[in-house]
C-alpha cells in the first residue's frame, strides 16, 4: 500500500496556501496567526487529512497506549495544535506523521502529569519517544482492531455508530451531528460516554478470538448497515434519504473489505449497499418526496454503481462459502437492478431468495417482503394469505409496513374500502413525514 | 462529491517515463490505486493507449460533416492518458489524493468535479415537470386499474 508520502515529488513542500500566509519576516508571521482565511484553509486541509489518515493515526496510537479513547483524545489535541501552528509554519511534508508524533508526545506528557510513571508507562513512553517522527508505517491490522473496538458489544448501538464514524470514518462530531440531524453536544456526549465505557470494561485493543470472530464480525457489519439504512430510508425527520450518511457507510464498508478480504459477508454488504444506493437518484423528486420502486425512472439508476455492486456480490460468491443474509439481500437487489421494469422482474427468483433468507434469518419483515414478491409472482390473493398470517401473530404491530402492504394487496383485489382504511392506518403509524404524505395521498386516491 | 483526475503528460515526460522500468511504474501506480481502493473512495479509472498503435483519432466538429483525423491532440501537446473517478467529501480531500499520484515532472493531473443533478437545478424544471407528469399519469392509470 502506498504510504501517504508516496515518493512522488508532488507530495513535497508545504501547503501552498499555508506557505503563502507564513511570511519569512516577523510581520508576515504575525499576520498569519490572525488571518482567518489562512486558518480556514488549514482547517479544511486538516479535515481532509484526518478523513484519510485519522483511523490509522488513532490505530497506531491505540496500539502504543492500549487505550482507544485516550488515543483519540491525544490525536484530537494534536489536530488542535496543527490548527494553531500550520497557518504559520505551513503544512508539514507528511501531515499524518506530524500528527502522530505530536499526539505521542501529548500522551507522554499526559502520563507525566498524571504521575503514571510506573514501569509499564515508562517503557511505553520510551518506546514512543524512540520512534522517528518522520516514520509512518501504519499497520492495517491496527485499523481492524480499531473497527472491532468501535463496534464492541459492550457499547450501545448508537455509541457504536457514532464512534465508528468518528474514529474509523474520520468524521468530526459536527459532521456526525449534521448527518443524524442531532445537536453537536448530543454526539459529543455519546462519544465521550462510549470512550468511558470502553475504558471501564477494559476492552482490549485487539481483534476477537477465533471462537468469537463470526458474531463480532456480524456486529461490525450490522453497525455499518444500520448507518447505511438510516441514510437510505431515514426512520424519522423530514428527509427520505440522507445520501451523505449512506455514502459514509459505503466508504467504511469498502475499507472493511480491504481489511477482511476473505469474508464473503463483508463483500456482500458492500454489494447490497452499492445496489441500493444505485437507486438514490431516482428515489426522490426534486422536492424530496419519495418515488416508489414501481414508479422510478430506471434510466436514472446509477449503472456504474450497479456494476460495482454486482462485482462485489460475485466476489462474495467466489469465496465459495455460500450466501449469508447480506448476500441474499444483495442478490434480491441485483434482481431489481437488472430488470428493465417491475413487470419484467424475475419475481419467482426473488421469492426463492426471500425463502432462503427466511430460513437463515427468519423475521416478520422478511416474511412481509416475501409476501410482496409472491403477490408479483403469483398474485395478490396468495400474498394476502401470508400477510394475514403475519397479522394473526401480532408481529410488526405499531409499524406502518403491515397495513401499507395489506392496503396495496386489497386495492389490487378490488376491495377499495378495506384498502382505504388500511392506508389511513398506515399513514397514522408512519414516522417519516415524506412517507406519511405518500400514504395519505394513496388513502385519498383509493 | 465525485471528482475526476485527468492525467496529462508532455511528449518529453512520456519519453522520460520510457526510460523508467515499466514494472516499477506499474508497481507504483498499482500501490496508488490500491491505497484509494482500500480507503473506499475509488469508483473507477482507466489508462488510455498511447498513439503508437494507430487506434486513436480525433473527430473535429468545426466541419460539417465532422472531420476525422489522426490529430493533433490539443494546443499544449499534453496527451490525456488516463483518468480516475473518486468519491470524496471536499475539494481538499481530492487534492490530498491527487497529490499522492506517483507522477513526475512534465505530468499533470487536471482535477475536475463530476457534475450531479443539483448542477442542473435551474434547467431541471421542464424535464422534471415532464417526468412528474408521466409519473402522475402512470399512477392514475394504476388507480384506474385497481378501482
Amino acid at each position: 500500500m502506498a504510504g501517504p508520502d508516496a515518493e512522488g515529488a508532488a507530495v513535497a513542500g508545504p501547503d501552498p496556501e499555508g506557505s503563502a500566509v507564513a511570511g519569512t519576516d516577523a510581520e508576515g508571521a504575525a499576520v498569519a496567526g490572525t488571518d482567518p482565511e489562512g486558518s480556514a484553509a488549514v482547517r479544511r486541509r486538516l479535515d481532509a487529512v484526518w478523513r484519510i489518515e485519522g483511523a490509522r493515526i488513532v490505530a497506531a496510537l491505540a496500539r502504543a497506549t492500549g487505550d482507544v479513547g485516550f488515543a483519540e483524545d491525544m490525536a484530537q489535541e494534536a489536530v488542535a495544535d496543527a490548527l494553531l501552528q500550520w497557518p504559520n509554519t505551513g503544512t508539514p511534508r507528511n501531515p499524518a506523521a506530524w500528527l502522530t508524533s505530536v499526539a505521542k508526545r501529548k500522551a507522554i506528557d499526559a502520563w507525566r502529569r498524571a504521575e503514571r510513571l510506573d514501569n509499564r508507562y515508562q517503557l511505553l513512553a520510551r518506546g514512543l519517544q524512540d520512534e522517528d517522527a518522520t516514520s509512518w508505517d501504519p499497520v492495517p491490522d491496527d485499523v481492524l482492531r480499531l473497527v472491532f473496538t468501535a463496534c464492541h458489544p459492550v457499547l450501545s448501538r448508537e455509541a457504536q455508530v457514532s464512534l465508528t464514524l468518528r474514529i474509523v470514518g474520520g468524521l468530526s462530531s459536527e459532521e456526525i451531528a449534521r448527518l443524524f440531524v442531532l445537536p453537536v453536544a448530543t454526539v459529543q456526549q455519546r462519544i465521550v460516554r462510549a470512550k468511558k465505557t470502553l475504558a471501564a470494561a477494559k476492552v482490549p485493543f485487539d481483534v476477537p478470538e477465533p471462537n468469537e470472530w463470526g458474531p463480532r464480525l456480524g456486529g461490525v457489519l450490522r453497525v455499518i448497515y444500520l448507518m447505511f439504512t438510516e441514510g437510505y430510508a431515514a426512520t424519522s425527520g423530514e428527509r427520505w434519504i440522507r445520501p451523505d450518511l449512506a455514502g459514509e457507510a459505503l466508504r467504511i464498508g469498502r475499507v472493511l473489505v480491504s481489511l477482511v478480504p476473505r469474508e464473503p459477508e463483508a463483500h456482500a454488504l458492500v454489494a447490497l449497499m452499492e445496489l441500493q444506493a444505485s437507486r438514490f437518484g431516482a428515489r426522490t423528486r426534486p422536492d424530496g418526496t419519495p418515488v416508489l420502486l414501481a414508479d422510478q425512472d430506471r434510466t436514472r439508476w446509477d449503472r456504474a454503481q450497479i456494476g460495482r455492486g454486482r462485482a462485489a456480490l460475485a466476489r462474495a460468491d467466489r469465496l465459495g462459502r455460500g450466501r449469508g443474509t447480506y448476500a441474499l439481500q444483495a442478490a434480491i437487489a441485483e434482481c431489481h437492478a437488472v430488470a428493465p421494469s417491475v413487470d419484467r422482474t424475475d419475481w419467482a427468483q426473488i421469492v426463492l431468495l426471500y425463502e432462503a433468507l427466511g430460513r437463515i434469518a427468519p423475521s416478520p419483515v422478511v416474511e412481509l417482503n416475501r409476501a410482496v414478491a409472491v403477490s408479483m409472482a403469483t398474485g395478490p390473493a396468495t400474498a394476502l394469505a401470508i400477510v394475514d398470517g403475519l397479522v394473526s401473530t401480532g408481529a410488526l404491530r405499531g409499524s406502518h409496513l403491515l397495513p401499507s402492504v395489506r392496503a396495496e394487496l386489497l386495492a389490487r383485489l378490488g376491495r377499495p374500502n378495506e384498502a382505504r382504511a388500511e392506508f389511513v392506518a398506515a399513514a397514522a403509524l408512519a414516522k417519516n413525514d415524506r412517507e406519511r404524505d405518500v400514504l395519505e395521498r394513496k388513502a385519498a386516491a383509493t | 462529491m465525485k471528482y475526476m483526475f485527468i492525467m496529462r503528460s508532455t511528449d518529453e515526460a512520456l519519453e522520460a517515463s520510457k526510460a523508467m522500468p515499466f514494472e516499477e511504474m506499474i508497481n507504483k501506480m498499482g500501490a496508488y490505486n490500491e491505497s484509494m481502493i482500500n480507503a473506499g473512495i475509488m469508483l473507477g479509472g482507466d489508462g488510455l493507449a498511447d498513439l503508437s498503435d494507430g487506434t486513436a483519432f480525433v473527430v473535429d466538429f468545426s466541419e460539417d460533416p465532422p472531420l476525422v483525423t489522426d490529430g493533433p491532440y490539443g494546443e499544449t501537446h499534453e496527451l490525456f492518458n488516463g483518468f480516475w473517478i473518486v468519491q470524496v467529501a471536499s475539494k481538499e480531500e481530492a487534492a490530498e489524493w491527487a497529490s499522492r499520484c506517483p507522477l513526475g515532472p512534465g505530468s499533470k493531473l487536471e482535477v475536475r468535479r463530476v457534475t450531479e443533478a443539483a448542477d442542473f437545478a435551474e434547467f431541471a424544471d421542464n424535464e422534471y415537470i415532464q417526468k412528474e407528469e408521466g409519473w402522475r399519469e402512470q399512477e392514475a392509470k394504476l388507480r384506474a386499474e385497481n378501482a
